[in-house]
């Protein structure tokens, strides 16, 4: 069973549907009980990371998230939810996150040339950095899709892809048991889907 | 790089797509579930759904089905037509949809923009205009392009965008139907104008077309159809497959 954290922030239907498309058994859920007694957690997040961090820890499941990670619990965070793995976040000022992965989250404003859009919208190819257990069913080149407009740097140690918009963007993490995708594996068709099956087929050694 | 993005617009009205050809593999071209699946299956980058009902009990027929496709189809959705409160955002967003595109909606209270881009993000925040050139100048107007609102629409656009639209569609009046390509002129005109995604809707009557639309406009974003997807005129495989053979970045 995949715990996916329901914390109030953004619309879940397209993840929950994608995960009963694919037939896997997903459990939407605030509880820290139940996020404790399924093998693999998706953190999920759309809006602005203060926001989230807040939520998160008002509800005290940030926490359960840290402590279950640490215990090598398979953990997904996916856009926002993966921003939030890192250390920091300069969005809107600057906020701690989980610290689960090595790295902070930059706006792209100022970094990617000026002529570029921001928010980074729409599919791009993914660049693959190492090789992952995420990527089983897909090939480098395959297009996700992208909704952001700020990005982890300083995370060498867990970027297994990234994607060019002006410059190499941090798309997909991995480290250990924690991983993380900053584009929508919901939303990007039959690669988002073969993403989110790979993930589910991960076998949990613990 | 990012790819160019490829759009059929499906109208449904009674829970039924309103046009469409039988498509090979398609068992009931009218059902948007089937329709959608297709097309996702075939290249389709995103959809939007634009609802045409006119009744309440049609409406609520409308969001069941756009809960079926969204539990099928796995590419963003945007959804249209009637939206005219924050309400119907959350409508439409409950069900799966990812884009909300406002129209007459946004004509009739701007600060609808404000209110769903401060509640949703930008991101889910699409205006859609129709425009139409009046004696020289692009001109805004309102009930399905019948009725001019006075609105100059370059400035109309930005003003939308300053707003929080994220995303807008330009849909050309004098273009749309006449399948002889793209509103080149007014497009670039308002890819200069804002630094946000820009659709491009209303003219392709062909292939070429679409390859005109992004060799003449480099940075403008989609091109958006409905019937010569719906009457089976061009694959987008086909599509997509010419783009690419002209240097056009597309997702195969």
């Amino acid at each position: 069973m995949i715990a996916i954290v329901d914390y109030g922030v953004g619309n879940l239907f397209s993840l929950i549907s994608s995960f009963k498309y694919i037939g896997a058994d997903v459990l939407v859920t605030s509880d820290p009980n139940e996020i404790k007694k399924c093998d693999k957690i998706i953190l999920p997040g759309v809006g602005a990371f203060e926001d989230a961090r807040r939520k998160l820890s008002d509800t005290g499941l940030d926490k359960i998230i840290i402590e279950e990670a640490k215990n090598g619990k398979p953990l997904m965070g996916i856009c926002l939810g993966m921003q939030m793995l890192f250390e920091k976040s300069y969005e809107y000022g600057e906020h701690s996150g989980l610290g689960l992965l090595r790295g902070e989250i930059v706006p792209m404003q100022g970094v990617i040339p000026a002529e570029l859009k921001i928010p980074h919208i729409g599919y791009n190819p993914l660049i693959f950095k190492k090789q992952s257990p995420l990527f089983k069913y897909i090939k480098d080149g395959d297009c996700v899709y992208f909704v952001h407009s700020y990005y982890a740097t300083g995370c060498d140690d867990s970027v297994i892809a990234t994607a060019e918009y002006g410059k190499e963007v941090t798309a997909a993490v991995s480290k250990d048991n924690i991983m993380g995708c900053q584009f929508h594996p919901e939303k990007s068709g039959d690669v988002g889907l073969n993403i989110l099956r790979a993930f589910c087929e991960l076998e949990v050694t613990r | 790089m990012i790819t160019k993005r490829i759009i059929p617009c499906l109208d449904v009205r009674n829970g039924r797509v309103v046009k469409g050809t039988n498509f090979e593999g398609v068992k009931d071209v009218s059902c948007p579930v089937e329709l959608a699946k297709f097309y996702s299956a075939n290249g389709a980058d995103e959809l939007v759904f634009y609802d045409i009902t006119a009744s309440f009990e049609e409406r609520k027929l409308f969001t069941e089905i756009l809960t079926r496709v969204a539990e099928n189809v796995f590419i963003p959705l945007t959804v249209g037509g009637g939206i005219n409160t924050v309400d119907d955002f959350d409508r439409v967003l409950k069900c799966g949809a990812d884009k909300v595109s406002v129209n007459s909606g946004a004509i009739k209270n701007p600060m609808l923009i404000k209110e769903a881009a401060m509640k949703y993000g930008n991101q889910c925040v699409v205006i859609s205009a129709d425009i139409k050139r009046v004696d020289g100048q692009f001109m805004v107007f309102a009930k399905g392009g019948r009725e001019n609102t006075g609105m100059e629409a370059i400035s109309w656009i930005k003003k939308c965008v300053e707003l929080g639209a994220g995303e807008v569609v330009v849909n050309s009046i004098d273009t749309d139907g006449v399948k002889g390509g793209f509103d080149i002129e007014l497009l670039s005109l308002v890819c200069q104008a804002v630094n946000v995604p820009v659709i491009a809707s209303g003219g392709a009557g062909n292939i070429q077309h679409f390859v005109d639309l992004f060799n003449a406009i480099p940075n403008i974003d989609a091109g958006l159809a409905a019937s010569i997807f719906h009457f089976g005129e061009v694959q987008i495989k086909d599509l997509k497959a010419e783009l690419k053979k002209n240097n056009i970045r597309v997702r195969l």
